[in-house]
């Protein structure tokens, strides 16, 4: 990870739904679980979340519905007013904005996508995109051109006169995509972006942010159900349940080691060959003596079933993206992974 | 009261105390009523006597007194009337009938407004509609009835944007300040069942006689409506596209212009749906405060007995409701189109030019040819007189005859008048505790204890008795309705085709302005007791079977379908399944037909009656502002607690069938 100051970095982040959160979690005694909150009349919808966002970093925020998930990523962009701790996006702690100053941060340095698009339903495709240009007063002109190099970039030429409701569902969320994008922001929030489309068109358009991700490398903040999806695009993986994150950590670790039980039953299910990296797997070399060809240490273990089952080696040096030598990895613990335990 | 008690089914299993409290109420009331008919009962406890009643008037009389004299309100609305309103109204009555004011320039030719008309009705729903434009116009024209029509429309033209603004300006504080929305609901629920008469007076006070209180009564008359229906909308709009908006950086202004409302089109425009509605009917009724207009025509005509001129003015109101509820529908569904790149201009906005160009050909046709521009009185094709003739000559045939007189001897004396004389033996407090008991079995505490206060406070009146006569005319009427409306509606819901024509046929039906529900009443009736109940009748059968067939059609297909698996008959599954499940729907139905009673039976003191109504019109040629608000209240409480009773009902048993 670079070693740039956070970009999102938030501290002991509480977000409490009743009558009276703020004083309510001021008298509260510290450790008080989900339930007893509950209990007392208020619904815990972010509870002591600390986590942090690198520059060009994806996080992906993985929950079943009502962890609080969207709760948090509404708190990251302050859509939600947060009950206690501290949100700091590009070193400004935002909570402290006026109203002026977050509409100017907004403006210019965010973009967010919905699960349901959230389209202006009275407006073509075009002037949906540039919407928030005209809001902070661009002219009409600069503002189409720009909406029309989002509109290319997402792949809906052809489509810019047309109204929303002539779109298909993974044309929407294009346009949604196209919207977040035209203001360049620095920072982009996808709020479960691809769960209202089929299997197909949604697997598709996994593929085409990935594309768009390789292409702008922004920071993201990337909120799913699913845990294929999850595992598919995170650099890092938070996991939450009941407000509260239960792990946080790059796809591989939480596979091969999760930390709790509630992130192990995803886990279970998983064809772990598929996810875990060759790098993941490896041990450092510690002086090991290696031989012959390296292999590619981003490489999932199911990439190299070929690989494994064939070669006679039992340690197989590890490459990283420039070819140096990083790490050794154990052939009969990847043949494992792969084929389960004997 | 009974009457209405065994025709409503029995609500779910009710606990043992509940029970007895009722037990307990209907016991006194039978106890007093029977005390009184032996004659033992002492005459305090019949009736309140004369003086322990407030003198409310009186007092609200002091009080308007005081708003409009030494507060000097009457300054401030006397100014809006002599000033911008009345600018306002002389413009438009300069363009559309040709009254001498500025800007002069009217009367627009009628085959002008004909072709705008039929280019407007195109624009919004395609050649259907154009016809239907300039099908009224040019009928009305031909009719001769031009220029009446144009005086009604003068007004509704200022009228419905004014209550249009004013209802999405209020809306909108409602909707942005929930307070406010608390102050508002009351007033709301109050001024929507408050008889127009009761609009009539203040707008004739304080804003002088003529089409300014006219346009005044309408204005406040259609304004709920607007309000509830913007607030509807805008609480409507999803959070995802507010929360887009917010993440675009919009100012509250900018999310309130470009993202609310845009949201809430659809709302919104159904709110201006009825606001023209609404200011249609009640510029209608303007009539009886001297407006001019066609509603001022079909009074005179209707007064004198000819049938046929009020046949051909009924047919023109009704033209037009229909026009102008189709088109601001179509408006409602009507989605913005996409043009290809590379449209010319002319292309793209072909409506609006092809509008103008038919307006001004019309304007140069008309200077061409008179006949075009405006229909003499020697050149219309009004057949008033001989409709006259062969409708009274076909009521004058000895079967039809032989039925109208028989009904109207039955209805009356075996139905209505023992009925009414019923209702008014029983003692006041007596039949206040018949109403509590009815309101407590039907929606539980909270609607018997505002049935108890409302109704204590139409007693303490003074107007006990005609309260009573006009709530008579209102059970007995909505009674036929519903021996009439629901198996009308049955029978309806059990073919596809039959609910859509029935649909069609209640939906058109609600859009005429109440007043034209006389016109056939007296054809058959004459003036008497029958007719007005047989116009509230018809009124009313409108909404019971409307939300009959809407009740059975929208039950559940998977539950008919389960029904029909077990087995069962057309019968059982009719009473056992679709009834019970249309219920509740059926109930909203019955509480309109109520509440559209109530409108009509005032009314219809055009016919003449004993009721509030009769008072209520009497005050209108004078001054009596507290007498007129106090009668017109006694309408409204009466009809709330119905309403309260019913819905309070319907809502409980849509929420334990989890229909909602």
């Amino acid at each position: 990870m670079p070693q740039t100051p956070p970009v999102i970095s938030a501290k002991n982040v509480w977000k409490l739904f009743g009558p009276a959160p703020e004083k309510y979690l001021a008298g509260m005694q510290p450790g008080r679980t989900f339930e007893k909150i509950r209990a007392d009349g208020y619904i815990a919808g972010v509870k002591d979340v600390s986590i942090e966002v690198a520059r060009g970093e994806m996080l992906v925020i993985m929950g079943l519905s009502g962890s609080g998930k969207s709760t948090l990523v509404r708190c990251f962009s302050r859509l939600h007013d947060i009950s206690g701790g501290q949100i700091m996006v590009d070193g400004q702690d935002i909570m402290a904005l006026n109203e002026r100053d977050l509409i100017e941060l907004r403006r210019n340095k965010m973009g967010m996508v919905f699960q349901s698009f959230g389209l202006l339903p009275h407006r073509t495709v075009l002037d949906n995109v540039a919407f928030p240009l005209e809001m902070r007063g661009q002219d009409r002109h600069t503002r189409r051109d720009r909406a029309m190099e989002v509109i290319r970039l997402v792949g809906l030429e052809g489509r810019e006169d047309y109204f929303p409701r002539e779109l298909s569902g993974g044309q929407q969320q294009r346009v949604g995509i196209a919207r977040s994008l035209a203001i360049e922001p620095d920072i982009w929030f996808l709020d479960e972006p691809f769960s209202a489309l089929d299997p197909l068109i949604r697997r598709e358009m996994q593929d085409e942010f990935l594309r768009l991700q390789a292409m702008l490398g922004k920071t993201i903040v990337f909120i799913t159900h699913d845990f294929d999806e999850a595992l598919r695009l995170a650099d890092r993986i938070a996991i939450m349940k009941d407000g509260a994150v239960e792990q946080c950590d790059t796809p591989d670790r939480i596979v091969m080691n999760p930390a709790t039980e509630y992130v192990a039953k995803f886990t279970k299910e998983i064809d772990k060959a598929r996810v875990v990296r060759a790098r993941g797997l490896a041990a450092p070399l510690n002086g090991t003596a290696v031989e012959g060809q390296a292999i590619d240490g981003s490489a999932t273990i199911h990439d190299l079933a070929r690989l494994l089952v064939n070669d006679a080696r039992v340690a197989l040096p590890i490459a990283d993206d420039q070819g140096a030598i990083t790490g050794v990895l154990n052939r009969q613990k990847a043949l494992d992974l792969l084929l389960g335990e004997a | 009261m009974t009457s209405v008690i065994t025709e409503v089914p029995k609500a779910q299993g009710s606990a043992a105390p509940r029970a007895t409290i009722l037990r307990l109420m209907l016991g006194l009331a039978l106890a007093l009523t029977m005390a009184q008919l032996a004659g033992i009962l002492p005459a305090w406890l019949h009736r309140l006597p004369q003086a322990v009643i407030p003198p409310t008037a009186l007092f609200l009389d002091r009080v308007f007194d005081f708003v409009q004299n030494d507060l000097g309100l009457i300054y401030v609305t006397r100014f809006i009337a002599e000033g911008p309103l009345e600018f306002l109204l002389d413009t438009s009555a300069n363009l559309l009938e040709g009254k001498r004011r500025w800007p002069n320039l009217g009367p627009i030719p009628w085959s002008a407004t004909a072709g705008v008309a039929a280019v407007v009705g195109y624009a919004l729903g395609g050649w259907r509609l154009a016809a239907l434009g300039a099908g009224t116009c040019v009928w009305t024209a031909l009719i001769g009835q031009w220029k009446m029509a144009m005086q009604t429309m003068s007004v509704l033209v200022v009228a419905a944007p004014l209550a249009f603004v004013v209802g999405l300006c209020l809306g909108i504080a409602a909707w942005k300040y929930r307070w406010f929305e608390r102050v508002l609901k009351p007033f709301l629920s109050v001024l929507q069942t408050l008889p127009f008469f009761t609009y009539l007076l203040p707008a004739v006070i304080f804003f002088k006689v003529g089409p300014t209180a006219g346009a005044v009564a309408t204005i406040i008359f259609a304004i709920p409506p607007m309000i509830l229906m913007t607030t509807l909308g805008l609480k409507k709009v999803s959070h995802e596209v507010v929360e887009a908006g917010k993440m675009s950086g919009c100012t509250r202004w900018q999310m309130l212009r470009h993202v609310y409302i845009p949201a809430a089109r659809t709302e919104i425009l159904v709110g201006v749906n009825q606001v023209i509605m609404l200011c249609l009917a009640m510029v209608v009724l303007t009539a009886f405060i001297g407006m001019p207009g066609l509603g001022a025509k079909l009074l005179a005509m209707m007064g004198s007995f000819k049938l046929g001129r009020s046949f051909e003015i009924g047919v023109t109101i009704v033209l037009l409701a229909v026009t102008l509820d189709r088109m601001s529908k179509a408006w409602v569904v009507k989605q913005p189109q996409h043009f290809e790149k590379g449209t010319p201009w002319w292309v793209r906005h072909r409506i609006p030019l092809l509008g103008l160009a038919v307006f001004v050909g019309f304007v140069l046709l008309a200077q061409l040819f008179p006949i075009l521009g405006s229909i003499g009185r020697k050149q219309h094709f009004s057949q008033g007189k001989e409709i006259d003739v062969v409708i009274k000559s076909f009521l004058a045939l000895d079967g039809i005859r032989g039925v109208t007189e028989w009904l109207r001897w039955f209805l009356n004396v075996k139905v209505l008048i023992p009925f009414r004389n019923g209702m008014l033996a029983i003692p006041t407090p007596a039949f206040i505790l018949m109403v509590v008991a009815f309101c407590y079995w039907l929606g539980g505490r909270r609607p018997a204890i505002f049935g108890a206060v409302f109704f204590s406070i139409v007693a303490l009146s003074g107007w006990w008795d005609r309260s009573i006569i006009t709530l008579y005319a209102v059970i007995s009427a909505v009674a036929l309705a519903t021996l009439i409306g629901i198996p009308l509606g049955i029978l309806a819901a059990r073919s596809e085709i039959w609910s859509r024509r029935v649909l069609l046929a209640c939906d058109t039906a609600q859009t005429f302005p109440s007043f034209i529900y006389l016109i056939p009443a007296i054809m058959l009736f004459g003036v008497n007791d029958v007719a007005v109940v047989f116009s509230v009748l018809i009124f009313a059968t409108v909404p019971l079977t409307r939300y009959t067939v809407e009740g059975l059609r929208t039950v559940p297909p998977e539950m008919t379908e389960a029904a029909e698996m077990s087995g069962s008959t057309r019968r059982q599954k009719l009473l056992s399944v679709q009834l019970p499940l249309a219920l509740p729907t059926m109930a909203v139905g019955f509480n309109q037909a109520i509440m559209f009673a109530f409108f009509m039976v005032i009314i219809a003191a055009f016919i003449g009656t004993q009721d509030l109504g009769q008072e209520l019109q009497r005050t209108l040629a004078g001054t009596e502002l507290g007498k007129n608000f106090v009668l017109g209240l006694n309408v409204s409480l009466m009809a709330l607690t119905f309403d309260m009773a019913i819905t309070a009902w319907a809502e409980g048993r849509k929420r334990a069938l989890g229909l909602e």
